[in-house]
């Protein structure tokens, strides 16, 4: 080891064996010397997603809540450059300034985690690729990734992509780390593309309880060109007294004016554009007989929130959910859920969070199974701590796991980033 | 042939020839196979003409079974391998190696699905662009991505390329707009990468074949997304008589809060060619022409319209034109989408660029491109896909001249170098190929490349697919040449290029 990067050692190895580097240089030569000595770390943020994925035990943990600040952000050319651990809050606080934001709308996990809100860092959103309501409409955090900084399993420092939206130079790494939950790369600077944020919001409130109706009403807005940016379906709470009974205390809106199942649907843009969308959903939608209500810009506001932080779940100690499947399929998985699972539809009918009670692992086995099926994908998020160890929170195929396993090689070869965070060997 | 080195040539392969197509022959019917130079001159170039390479032999397998075999067999005797789809790309990326197989993916022309409850098209990858719009078109569909080869160019071509178009600022490339792919690996291995849902588990491996320039595998079916079409569309064609101030309002519009589904950018040169090329009745009296085209619902187009309007004269324009019909709309880009034939006419030869830099320093790009036509003593046209920072500069010179289509490569090479140190990249649309594969020490370092070399070096351990692209084979950045187009004779010349 060089005498620079014993130094470094040395003033950042706490007792626990954390390493908390100040710079990318520092990153790499830490990386550099556990390549060498071959010890598995764990990479951390601020831990606010730190209990999705697999627990690990590794010999170090690497610790980037150093790397924080906003790096460039010029509001006219659509991005923004930032250390990896930069907080989302403080990201969407800058954006806010200039009417701008993160469209793919980052899921806060921290009601999951401590029933408060926190959406952690932009590191740790980029790792899971999680994205909100807006994800049929504009795309998901992979698209909004217009390059980055990291170190390889070797301490290689690499980047890739730029600042521009229009670059087919070279290999697009950054959709190869997104979603890799830092068994790829250790991410030390991330530019993402922001867009305009629109002057207003409402949202249209449709009531119904019938399946068939509600798969349609999607289908039907998936159609629409009106524009939406969200549509998600709120069911009746399960009779079960082992699900926390909370959905009309936090859907608790002025306009929500039936204490029944409904389907919202979110407009953006100018009030007067507004109006003319939600006149032309109810003529397209055929909506004239059935119960409907429209929630106000603050009201919307807030609604949203609560969708994409998870709210519904934030008590929870039973197994949560995500799955993901052809928005075709909706009815399928609508029917087998019925009204014995806690569970809301975002993404106009293509995800599912769902609540599985704890010790249910055959129902779980059996939902993983009917996913697969339908064609979709399915992770567990939140693990009670009965759930069975012979179920994977993934889900990959022989092929894909093959080529993954290729892929893992050519940035980490000694397997030393994260191991088996996602999949087992990984 | 121009000087570009590629790949050693394994002449144990040429001496192996007719073992080779003995065996070929029997993986996929005898017709497909041609090794008759008459038979595979066709393919002895793609759309960068200025290079030239008659392949060992050519092969049009029929199914994806077929190429699995192909590859396998090719994989186990060590004979490369070039994927072509359409031939229509500038970068030289399906140029032919002396001792390789080209495989042609022309007979993968159907459409295989339709889906409309899932909102995508399963196609097989020699269906072309616009094909799939036809296909959807009936029912209020299209699919976004729009190069300007969309009548020709392949959607397996375009996943390889991850191609753009006027409108990825809004709508996104390829690699935003697809559900899906199956690719053979070069041993063989057949994948499918992503199904007919919204994002996959697991590294984004659909994000890594975009793009990737047929080097990682050999795309056979690709599903798209579609889109419902828009409810109304409008354009404004718009004057300033400086760069600065054409420059300044493209970034108010932006600063605004407004989204346009395209903007396009002409300087002066490129007004007055297209202009006498397709009579689009373009001002002649300004520096600089803006047409920003708007989409959505009809009160929101019109609103945002009006925004466009009044940043406009807060940025000096001098002419304002909004359509008020379809008609007039299209009327707008007669002569924008004539711009390739547009200088063709002007000069025996053209080559075109294709870098992208920040929106922002459009005039000061300008201003260094005018700096290099003085320099360098060659007239030069600018469009510019404003919206999302895609510059293409057209370099009129006379190939006949002694010494003049070098001095046009080091010009481009020096467009491209700027483009990079404006905080731009080498290429936004065209691709690396062979012509920016020396360019690419301008943006990676050692480190870079080698990561990318690794992950090819993963899937393709042999490095037989596609061997001598992207990727420099020269220790140094060297100039190269760009799109040449000899007296008119561009490869597809009926194909509007923008």
């Amino acid at each position: 080891m060089f005498t620079e990067e014993k130094k470094n050692s040395q003033i950042f190895q706490d007792s626990n064996n954390v390493y908390k580097p100040v710079d990318e240089t520092e990153t790499s030569n830490f990386i550099k010397e556990i390549y060498k000595k071959n010890l598995p770390t764990e990479i951390v943020g601020t831990n606010t997603k730190n209990f999705i994925g697999n627990k690990l035990q590794c010999a170090k943990v690497l610790d980037l809540s150093r790397l924080s600040g906003i790096v460039e952000y010029l509001p006219d050319e659509l991005y923004i450059k930032v250390k990896a651990c930069t907080p989302i809050s403080l990201i969407e606080e800058s954006l806010k300034k200039n009417k701008q934001q993160l469209a793919f709308e980052p899921i806060d996990f921290g009601y999951l985690k401590d029933s408060k809100s926190n959406k952690g860092t932009a590191a740790g959103q980029l790792s899971c690729n999680f994205s909100g309501s807006r994800r049929f409409k504009v795309g998901s955090l992979r698209d909004h990734v217009l390059g980055f900084r990291g170190v390889n399993g070797k301490g290689d420092i690499i980047k890739s992509g730029g600042t521009v939206v229009k670059n087919v130079t070279g290999y697009d790494l950054s959709k190869l780390v997104t979603g890799s939950f830092g068994t790829l790369s250790v991410l030390t600077e991330i530019t993402f593309k922001v867009l305009p944020k629109k002057d207003s919001i409402s949202t249209l409130i449709i009531y119904s309880e019938d399946n068939k109706i509600i798969t349609d009403l999607f289908d039907q807005l998936l159609n629409s060109s009106n524009e939406i940016s969200g549509s998600v379906y709120i069911p009746n709470e399960p009779k079960n007294e082992n699900y926390i009974k909370n959905r009309d205390k936090i859907f608790k809106f002025n306009d929500l004016k039936y204490e029944e199942p409904f389907v919202a649907v979110r407009i953006e843009g100018s009030k007067k554009s507004i109006d003319e969308r939600i006149k032309g959903i109810f003529k397209e939608l055929q909506l004239k007989k059935m119960k409907t209500s429209v929630l106000d810009f603050y009201q919307s506001k807030l609604f949203w929130e609560k969708i994409n932080n998870l709210e519904l779940f934030s008590e929870t100690k039973n197994n949560l959910l995500r799955a993901v499947i052809p928005t075709s399929k909706s009815l399928d998985l609508m029917k087998y859920l019925k009204s014995n699972f806690k569970y809301y539809i975002d993404w106009c009918g293509s995800l599912f969070w769902i609540e599985v009670l704890e010790k249910e692992n055959i129902q779980i086995k059996e939902i993983k199974e009917m996913i697969i099926n339908l064609g979709g994908y399915l992770t567990i998020i939140k693990k009670s701590e009965s759930l069975s160890s012979d179920i994977d929170l993934f889900t990959i195929n022989d092929t894909r796991l093959l080529l993954s396993q290729k892929i893992k090689e050519s940035f980490d070869p000694k397997k030393i980033l994260n191991p088996g965070k996602m999949y087992r060997g990984l | 042939m121009s000087n570009i080195v590629l790949p050693k040539i394994d002449q144990s392969i040429i001496e192996r020839k007719k073992y080779i197509f003995n065996k070929l022959k029997k993986l996929t019917a005898p017709e497909n196979v041609l090794s008759h130079e008459a038979e595979i001159k066709p393919y002895e170039t793609d759309a960068l003409t200025a290079y030239k390479q008659i392949p060992l032999g050519v092969i049009l397998p029929e199914n994806t079974e077929e190429v699995s075999r192909i590859l396998k067999f090719c994989y186990q005797e060590n004979i490369k391998v070039v994927p072509r789809g359409a031939g229509t790309g500038l970068s030289g990326g399906a140029l032919p190696l002396q001792d390789a197989i080209l495989i042609s993916l022309t007979k993968f022309n159907k459409i295989l699905e339709i889906d409309f409850k899932n909102k995508c098209v399963v196609a097989q990858p020699g269906v072309t662009n616009l094909s799939i719009t036809h296909a959807v078109q009936h029912k209020g569909f299209y699919y976004a991505p729009d190069p300007s080869s969309q009548l020709a160019c392949s959607i397996g071509g375009n996943v390889a390329e991850n191609s753009g178009g006027v409108h990825s600022l809004k709508y996104g490339t390829t690699t935003n707009n697809i559900f899906g792919v199956e690719i053979v690996l070069m041993d063989g291995t057949i994948c499918r990468l992503g199904e007919k849902v919204l994002d996959q588990e697991g590294y984004d491996m659909l994000g890594l074949i975009c793009g990737s320039e047929g080097l990682l595998g050999v795309i056979t079916e690709v599903t798209v997304k579609i889109l419902k079409k828009p409810q109304t569309v409008k354009a404004a064609l718009i004057g300033f008589p400086t760069h600065e101030d054409g420059g300044n309002c493209v970034s108010e519009i932006i600063a605004k809060g407004i989204v346009p589904a395209g903007m396009e950018i002409m300087d002066k040169a490129l007004i007055e060619a297209t202009d006498n090329f397709s009579k689009a009745g373009y001002p002649r009296d300004v520096e600089l022409l803006l047409i920003v085209e708007l989409d959505g619902t009809v009160s929101e187009v019109d609103e945002l319209i009006n925004k466009v309007s009044e940043i406009s004269k807060k940025n000096n324009s001098s002419n304002i034109k909004i359509s008020k019909n379809e008609k007039e709309r299209l009327s707008f880009w007669i002569g924008r989408k004539a711009a390739f034939p547009a200088c063709g006419a002007m000069a025996p030869d053209y080559y075109c660029m294709d870098g992208s830099i920040p929106r922002g320093k459009l005039a000061e790009a300008l201003k260094e491109i005018n700096k290099l036509s003085k320099k360098y003593n060659l007239s030069v046209a600018n469009c510019f896909h404003a919206g999302d920072g895609n510059l293409h500069p057209l370099i009129m010179f006379d190939g006949s001249k002694k010494d003049e289509l070098r001095k046009t490569e080091e010009f481009g090479s020096e467009i491209l170098k700027m483009c990079v140190k404006f905080g731009g990249v080498l290429t936004g649309e065209h691709g690396v190929g062979i012509e920016k594969r020396e360019l690419m020490c301008e943006m990676f370092n050692d480190n870079d490349i080698q990561q990318q070399l690794s992950i090819k070096k993963s899937l393709d351990n042999k490095n037989l697919l596609n061997p001598g692209k992207v990727y420099p084979i020269l220790r140094k950045c060297a100039e190269e040449g760009r799109v040449h187009v000899h007296r008119g004779e561009e490869k597809f010349p009926d194909i509007p290029r923008f």
